[in-house]
């Protein structure tokens, strides 16, 4: 520590956060959902001597992801748990539930293979569709956090009211989830404020960010400052879109704040240097499709979609995200990019569409 | 022609949405409504549309069963009390159209296999689901050209179509839906996504139907096929329309469906409530004819241990 830690922000000195890592489950987006058991292994081993206390593994749309809608893994969901889970020292394995995706059957197979922790999640208007699975998750013993997504489509009265529905059904904390990375600080500030207000002390909240405008280290710090006590990140910001909270990142200014996450920096600098850049398929930053889905406030996930569909069908993706963001599209309809690449080539004349 | 009297339970957006689809057949006659909350507005409207009704339970309307001389009824309520409902009724002779995830009778799909059903003269068969009613004739649709070793629908609808017992109970919707994509549909492995979108204006139903085919897909029998399918459905839902495809990758075939509702007790968006009450409505017209006509006779069935 140096004498540039008395900065104005810290007061958040002697703070507690708990970090949670996404590389091994939203980064399998970034990657297709093509990551190695070895792989997974190896990423995870370092983040557990790093001292990250929750990995998440699971393919990118999480419990029952494996499909045409969200592409099929290299390994089914148990093979990476039962790889992953018997070498942890410390650090407990996670995974992602979506209802209307992934099931309570799915959920006990997760427990089964040694996950201990889940995000349960909605969008965030959707919460009434999490009871059985939160619940579930409860009996089961396991870390539960309702997890609401797109966050920035309610605003905070109506997104605190969906949080404390969750906690009603058993979540013990609360995520505020910038699935398209299009919040700005305050917008992070003002929904944190309104669930405090609401949600029982002993209720965590959490910020899930991602970094398509830049601001998933602000945004976290906002976050923290209004009194989040978890923080999702990714090592090397290995995640959809533009990537997540880059994990190394937002620990180095951590330990400059003061703020206490019993994470190791120069390891984790490590693993992003020597295991995760080699990793990457495509350099997760901020590019012209990822920049467009935070300015237009679309799922991070379509990132690769569109570019897929824009190459074969000759729309430009900035177009076909811009459209998704006007047709207020959100997370599970990745089916609608390549039918609105469709409706737009057809509309442009491009498409000679047989079945018209 | 008598129209054969019926009884609707469950008071929610279904229950409701059917009392205009029974009201306007020319088999069918709604008769009772059935609820549980003496304040719900479906029980409130079914009394101003002319029904009787009851906010006990099936228990309220089994005393009035024989009276009324009802025959077929309709249940909307939740796959925990289903099975109670329907042994309760099926003891008395009423056929049941069952229209929760429930699932104990044989599933149907008109026009995949209502014919079928009919020509059996079952007691209770099963709607499956929204997104099963708006899904399965396409799957369907390819594997009657050939072989099909997977389908995947993925169904997204409006947030303000959904009521709160279908969002309670996600998991038995998508537990239904799955297993009928290959007892109905026809392929050797299903799975059902459901998407709530809450945009304003509320979006359209819309459905995407994947299936891969054993054999390179022959494009040309699978248009031909789905073309015919959309119109055999179209004749129950107007409102069911190709957006786009099928288009062909590979083994892959994917088709892109919007069903547009009549408007009966929610606006148009709601194409997956529409689909369901005109599925189940259609179901009932069938076994109504065979019932006028003699062919179909309803049979108390005793309740089973």
């Amino acid at each position: 520590m140096n004498d540039t830690a008395n900065t104005p922000l810290s007061a958040l000195a002697g703070r507690k956060v708990i970090l949670h890592d996404m590389s091994l489950r939203d980064g399998m987006h970034a990657k297709r959902e093509q990551i190695s058991t070895e792989q997974m292994v190896k990423v995870a081993t370092a983040l557990d001597a790093a001292g990250v206390p929750y990995i998440q593994v699971t393919h990118g749309a999480g419990l029952g992801g494996n499909s045409l809608q969200h592409g099929f893994a290299l390994h089914s969901n148990e093979a990476y748990w039962d790889a992953v889970c018997p070498q942890m020292k410390q650090a407990k394995i996670s995974c992602l539930l979506i209802p209307g995706l992934g099931t309570m059957k799915e959920l006990q197979s997760a427990f089964d293979h040694g996950v201990r922790s889940v995000h349960v999640a909605t969008h965030c208007t959707e919460a009434d569709t999490s009871p059985q699975h939160i619940a579930y998750a409860r009996k089961l013993g396991m870390d539960t956090t309702g997890f609401l997504m797109m966050a920035h489509l309610n605003d905070a009265k109506g997104l605190a009211a969906q949080g404390k529905m969750m906690e009603r059904f058993g979540a013990q904390t609360i995520y505020i989830t910038d699935s398209a990375g299009y919040m700005l600080p305050e917008d992070v500030r003002v929904r944190v404020r309104a669930l405090r207000d609401v949600l029982n002390p002993e209720t965590g909240i959490g910020f899930h960010g991602h970094h398509n405008l830049g601001m998933g280290i602000a945004n976290s710090l906002a976050a923290i400052e209004e009194g989040a006590s978890r923080i999702d990140a990714s090592v090397g910001g290995l995640g959809a879109g533009a990537g997540n909270t880059p994990l190394e990142v937002f620990v180095a200014v951590c330990d400059r704040m003061g703020i206490v996450t019993g994470c190791k920096l120069f390891e984790l600098m490590d693993l992003t240097q020597d295991i995760i850049f080699p990793m990457m398929e495509h350099i997760v930053r901020v590019d012209r499709s990822s920049l467009t889905i935070g300015f237009a406030g679309v799922y991070s996930t379509f990132l690769l979609h569109a570019d897929r569909a824009a190459k074969k069908y000759g729309i430009p993706a900035r177009d076909i995200l811009v459209e998704l963001g006007r047709m207020k599209m959100i997370g599970g309809q990745e089916d609608m990019i390549e039918d609105t690449a469709l409706t737009m080539a057809r509309e442009r004349g491009l498409f000679d569409d047989k079945a018209a | 022609m008598k129209k054969i009297r019926c009884a609707l339970i469950g008071s929610g957006n279904i229950g409701t949405d059917l009392i205009y689809k029974i009201q306007r057949s020319p088999l069918l006659e709604p008769v009772w409504m059935v609820g549980i909350d003496a304040n719900s507005e479906g029980l409130k409207m079914a009394r101003e549309m002319g029904l009787k009704t009851t906010h006990e339970g099936v228990d309220g309307l089994l005393p009035h069963v024989l009276e009324d001389g009802i025959q077929i009824a309709f249940d909307a309520t939740s796959a925990y009390v289903h099975k109670s409902n329907s042994d309760k009724l099926t003891a008395l002779g009423v056929m049941m159209i069952d229209l929760t995830p429930a699932a104990i009778g044989p599933l149907c799909v008109p026009p995949v296999n209502l014919a079928e059903h009919a020509a059996k003269g079952a007691m209770n068969l099963n709607m499956i689901s929204c997104a099963g009613q708006a899904t399965i004739p396409i799957v369907r649709a390819v594997s009657r050209v050939q072989g099909v070793s997977y389908a995947e629908i993925i169904a997204s609808v409006a947030s303000k179509s959904i009521g709160p017992g279908t969002r309670a109970n996600l998991d038995e919707f998508t537990y239904t839906t799955s297993n009928a994509i290959e007892v109905v549909g026809g392929a050797r492995c299903g799975k059902a996504l459901v998407v709530v979108n809450p945009a304003e204006p509320p979006m359209m139903m819309r459905n995407t139907i994947y299936c891969l085919t054993d054999d390179a897909p022959d494009e040309a029998r699978i248009r031909e096929s789905v073309q015919q399918m959309i119109g055999e459905v179209q004749k129950y839902v107007p409102g069911y329309r190709l957006v786009n495809g099928p288009v062909f990758d590979g083994n892959k075939v994917a088709v892109f469906m919007e069903v547009k509702g009549l408007g009966d007790y929610l606006p148009t968006y709601a194409g997956n409530l529409d689909i369901m009450t005109a599925a189940a409505t259609r179901t009932a017209e069938m076994f109504a004819e065979g019932i006028a006509s003699g062919r179909i006779r309803l049979s108390a069935v005793l309740e089973a241990a």
